[in-house]
């Protein structure tokens, strides 16, 4: 299975082991991972600011990067998300089409496709709270949303209840948004940052050691805000538990 | 004219800790019981794509239905008017006040009267205007517009009530007991249903069979408004319409299980035909709605029901309250419906939301509110109202992710000099993100430097 790893920039830049992670989780489990050499950014940031015109360039790098393979897996849903859904700022040719389609969240692809089962490297004797981000939650459907009454399932759960010693612990509110939502997090910077603190306070009552999430761009948030309140509580990417990070 | 800026109100509106508190929980509070409510219904689902088809289907064939309507209100009796603008509007129930010479006249909730800022338009004409919702007159009293369109005081605690009161109904200041509260705007209020020359509604619905306009409530002040005054006026937005009377069952399900989390409001009111000796005018009121109708990517928007279930979830509402808006409708729903009323000045609104689709998922009508939140934003970078810092970081950030080069270049710098971390990442100064929180630090090594020193045989491509 030939799968092409995409490695958001911003994972590119402040989180390279979450990318690390991902690479040699995908090799573990048998994929020919190639890394794209000049991958940058999938598109999202402008063309969530309605700046379409400004994202037709990135766009066009991006299915350039990617035409060819048969899967293409990032650990990042919201970028996998715009890629799917939204990467509609240039003509959708075959090649366009096909891309998108192939785009996958590292979760899904790892639940779905590979069908994967077993992690037996993978323990993690911590007590985890998880992070699912809104996009996978909703538009992704990788897990049961709150808002609608079905029966409960989730991908990220699946794969993380194979690992040896971790526990769940469960916030008040899992599903309420953690406030990033990319440029939101500085042009709407008050409730950006209170949501935040809500959230991380949540998970740090419910007993989260860890706020494990397939959303590095989620992590990243919570992180900065968990350190301004001095919350002992750790951040920490799904591949790289899955992968056997210990801590 | 000035743009909203939501995020400079939010900010006021965070500050004051107890209220923010408070405001969050209540809502909260709502949006749970709106679960455990549709999680009793097992074809809660289906439901919301019924109502939602009911709704594509009278507003696609909307001038049918009104017309409907109109010729069945007329042989009830009623007077019915069209009105194509808010100023329309108000004229037409200036003159029917004055052609009865009415000074008083009682209404109950109408988010329609507020969007035709109505009550400020008959005060300054001499007509003295009283509210009878609990929430609403409690706004009117501190001369503030509704935060909320179900709830319409819920920004504050009962100790502003308290001081509110006090300083216009004359109530106890050191006394914020709730139904003492309630109870003396009972009392202060019935006076005024008794010697009314008129009286006022809005529409939950407006069937186009029977001619009957519905209206649902926990407080019976809208019935009283209808009941007593021998002049009686309701107020409809030409979207309330629904086909039939069978078609109620749907949306009377419906509707308050997502408002208030309550099977049912207490009351369900059909006015229908004036009684003997007193006489009822219906005015249909456009307002931008035709337009809004024509609008491909946004006219599902109509189908509202204003149930308020997506203000309820959203995580930025509860957080900003409902006058940070700026607007007559807030939250979710008003970010979407605000912009075809003034692009311009509202629109910093769409950028209030992190797209995370709670509304949607919420909403009884299926109204793809986030989607219609990210179509917002595409409407106002093409009309060029985008503020301009927002606009030149984009046009940089696409350059600079358009360019395998360019890329490299700052994602290299970035380890190089930290100020331009934040700046290169999140596209505005340093000070709002790290405000209230730590800047990640730069990495020892990118992904890319770590996948070229430890994956160089398969990493490139032909």
């Amino acid at each position: 299975m030939k799968v092409a790893l995409f490695v958001p920039c911003y994972i590119d830049a402040f989180f390279p082991e979450v990318g690390i992670a991902t690479l040699e989780l995908l090799e573990r489990l048998g994929c020919e991972v190639i890394y794209p050499l000049d991958q940058t950014c999938c598109g999202q940031p402008m063309a969530n600011s309605g700046c379409h015109e400004d994202a037709a360039a990135t766009e066009r790098l991006f299915v350039k990067n990617f035409a060819g393979f048969d899967y293409i897996v990032g650990p990042s849903g919201s970028c996998v998300h715009h890629v799917r859904e939204n990467l509609t700022a240039i003509p959708q040719t075959a090649e366009v089409t096909k891309v998108r389609e192939r785009t996958y969240e590292l979760v899904e692809f790892l639940h779905d496709i590979v069908k994967v089962t077993e992690f037996p490297w993978a323990a993690f004797p911590h007590k985890v709270g998880l992070h699912n981000a809104c996009v996978t939650l909703r538009a992704l459907r990788t897990a049961k949303m709150s808002e609608i009454d079905e029966p409960a399932f989730s991908k990220p759960l699946d794969l993380l209840s194979r690992v040896r010693g971790i526990q769940f612990v469960t916030p008040d509110r899992p599903d309420e948004c953690c406030g990033f939502g990319g440029a939101f997090s500085v042009f709407e910077e008050p409730v950006s940052a209170k949501m935040g603190y809500d959230k991380v306070t949540d998970h740090h009552n419910a007993g989260a050691e860890y706020v494990v999430s397939a959303d590095t761009s989620c992590l990243m948030h919570q992180k900065a805000c968990a350190e301004r309140l001095k919350l002992p509580i750790k951040f920490i990417h799904i591949a790289q538990i899955l992968n056997g990070a210990r801590a | 004219m000035k743009r909203i800026d939501h995020a400079e109100a939010s900010s006021k509106f965070i500050k004051a800790q107890d209220h923010l508190d408070f405001h969050d929980q209540r809502l909260w509070d709502l949006r749970k019981k709106r679960d455990r409510d549709s999680e009793s219904i097992p074809e809660w689902q289906e439901l919301r794509s019924l109502a939602s088809a009911i709704k594509e289907h009278t507003l696609t064939h909307l001038a049918d239905f009104l017309e409907e309507f109109e010729r069945n209100a007329q042989a009830n009796g009623v007077k019915v008017h069209w009105a194509k603008d808010a100023s329309e509007h108000n004229q037409i129930v200036l003159q029917i006040l004055e052609s009865r010479r009415a000074r008083t006249l009682v209404k109950a909730k109408s988010m329609l009267t507020d969007e035709c800022e109505m009550r400020p338009f008959l005060e300054n004409r001499g007509i003295e205007v009283i509210e009878t919702d609990l929430g609403e007159r409690i706004q009117q009293l501190d001369d503030e517009p509704p935060s909320h369109i179900v709830v319409p005081a819920v920004h504050k605690l009962r100790t502003d009530v308290s001081r509110v009161f006090a300083a216009t109904i004359g109530t106890d200041a050191k006394n914020s007991d709730v139904h003492y509260l309630a109870e003396s705007q009972r009392q202060h209020t019935r006076p005024y249903f008794l010697k009314a020359d008129a009286g006022m509604i809005g529409a939950n619905f407006a069937v186009a069979e029977t001619g009957t306009v519905v209206v649902c409530t926990n407080e019976g002040n809208a019935d009283l408004s209808m009941l007593l005054p021998k002049l009686q006026i309701a107020s409809i937005g030409i979207e309330k319409m629904i086909p039939r009377v069978e078609h109620l069952a749907v949306f009377i399900r419906m509707l308050s299980r997502n408002a208030l989390g309550s099977p049912i409001t207490q009351l369900t009111s059909h006015f229908r035909v004036p009684r003997e000796g007193t006489e009822m005018h219906i005015v249909l009121v456009d307002n931008g709605r035709s337009e809004r109708l024509g609008m491909a990517d946004f006219w599902y928007s109509l189908k509202c029901i204003r149930c308020g279930a997506c203000m309820n979830t959203c995580p930025v509402y509860r957080r900003s309250g409902g006058l940070s808006y700026g607007a007559t409708y807030s939250g979710p729903i008003g970010v979407i419906i605000d912009p075809t009323f003034n692009l311009r000045k509202y629109s910093a609104l769409p950028f209030a939301s992190t797209l995370n689709g709670s509304c949607t998922s919420v909403c009884p009508v299926r109204i793809n509110i986030h989607e219609q939140i990210y179509k917002w934003r595409q409407v106002i970078a093409e009309r060029h109202q985008l503020p301009f810092v927002k606009k030149e970081a984009m046009q940089i950030a696409g350059k600079v992710f358009g360019s395998p080069k360019l890329y490299r270049a700052a994602v290299e710098a970035l380890g190089a000099s930290v100020e331009h971390l934040p700046r290169f990442m999140l596209y505005n100064p340093l000070n709002a993100w790290g405000r209230q929180r730590e800047v990640p630090p730069a990495p020892a090594s990118t992904f890319r430097h770590w996948y070229l020193k430890n994956r160089t045989k398969s990493g490139q491509r032909k």
